[in-house]
């Protein structure tokens, strides 16, 4: 019974934060953030724990998989306009890596934050799935790195397309790619709505970016844990 | 529907394999995207009745659904967070707004100044 009611309040909070989505119509209601303040309200109201809800909905979380491995048709759509991007997209990605993973190991250690949370920080810049891993291996915290990964996404959903402009960056390539190297799969599913191009260079970025701070963490992690 | 479905859960299957054969750090499902990259580039179909881009199309649609039970998890850390609120905020939109802004402004330059590379995105145009 469990099971099945809180599988019904997830589908249902998202629907709704889909239903206020619309009748809003602002970048800043995103269907994600609401489902999660709705959902931790009644977890507290209940008195559930957090891993019984995860269990109840594993059925949900399993389909992050088979929709990761979808993301390859955005790009698939979008081939013709990746000819002479390779280098240019892998070196704004490295670039943009390495800035992310060492202001973000430096401002906590700056700001009085603990080895773990250095560490922690160090990985957040990757799809939520990639970084429980990596946190996990480097020694910080791997459901808190997929947090922080899933509250950048909802960042960069809300605020992404809007700084963009704000820093003159207007190509939709350019404008994908950013969103996708620094938050992910919520900010792909915001930049698919702003437009093809859009959502499939973010979906590259981002399974691009996974790739990327995999090779780039270690030498990181060297010169600065 | 089936079939889609079927080439979605055998790519996420084959790169998990890979994944576990070979230990290389990624995750089953990011190797998966780039197999099934792979499936549909030797196809070359891909129209609007190609079951894979049927069912995947439906899945990216309601990407955020999935993120929602990880999403949630946030509880759990609520003393660790509110312990240190200020770093892990400052660090957290600090790190992401550099990286945005490096990742931007890199292709920016890079799409102005390397021939052969459009300047526009050519909004409109279909590939394939």
């Amino acid at each position: 019974m469990t099971l099945i009611l809180w599988l019904f309040v997830t589908v249902a909070a998202y629907e709704l934060g889909r239903w206020i989505r619309k009748r809003t119509g602002s970048s800043l209601a995103q269907p994600v953030a609401i489902a999660i303040a709705i959902i931790g309200v009644l977890l507290a109201a209940s008195g559930t724990a957090y891993d019984d809800y995860a269990d109840a909905t594993t059925l949900i979380s399993f389909l992050l998989g088979p929709a990761t491995v979808a993301l390859a048709i955005p790009l698939y759509h979008q081939t013709a306009r990746l000819k002479g991007m390779v280098v240019p997209v892998l070196v704004a990605l490295g670039a943009g890596a390495v800035v992310s993973m060492v202001s973000g190991i430096l401002l906590v250690r700056w700001l009085g934050g603990s080895d773990a949370l250095e560490r922690t920080m160090a990985t957040k810049a990757v799809t939520a799935p990639v970084t429980i891993a990596l946190a996990d291996r480097l020694g910080g915290y791997p459901e808190l790195s997929a947090c922080f990964a899933i509250v950048i996404g909802i960042v960069g959903a809300m605020l992404g397309p809007r700084l963009l402009t704000l820093l003159g960056v207007r190509d939709p390539r350019a404008r994908g790619v950013a969103v996708g190297a620094v938050s992910h799969g919520v900010g792909t599913a915001r930049m698919l709505e702003e437009g093809r191009v859009e959502g499939a260079f973010s979906g590259l970025a981002m399974g691009l970016t996974a790739v990327v701070t995999c090779l780039l963490l270690p030498l990181v992690a060297h010169l600065l844990l | 529907m089936i079939t889609g479905l079927l080439w979605l859960l055998g790519c996420q299957l084959a790169g998990t394999a890979i994944v576990d054969v070979t230990g290389i750090p990624l995750p089953g499902p990011v190797v998966g995207m780039l197999l099934l990259f792979i499936v549909l580039v030797v196809r070359r179909r891909g129209g609007e009745d190609d079951p894979i881009i049927q069912v995947g199309d439906y899945f990216l649609s309601h990407l955020q659904l999935f993120f929602i039970p990880a999403g949630v998890g946030v509880v759990v850390y609520f003393a660790i967070i509110r312990d240190a609120a200020l770093p892990i905020v400052v660090a957290l939109l600090g790190s992401w707004l550099l990286g945005l802004a490096t990742v931007g402004w890199v292709l920016t330059l890079a799409l102005r100044h390397l021939p052969g590379v459009g300047s526009e995105g050519a909004p409109g145009e279909e590939i394939e």
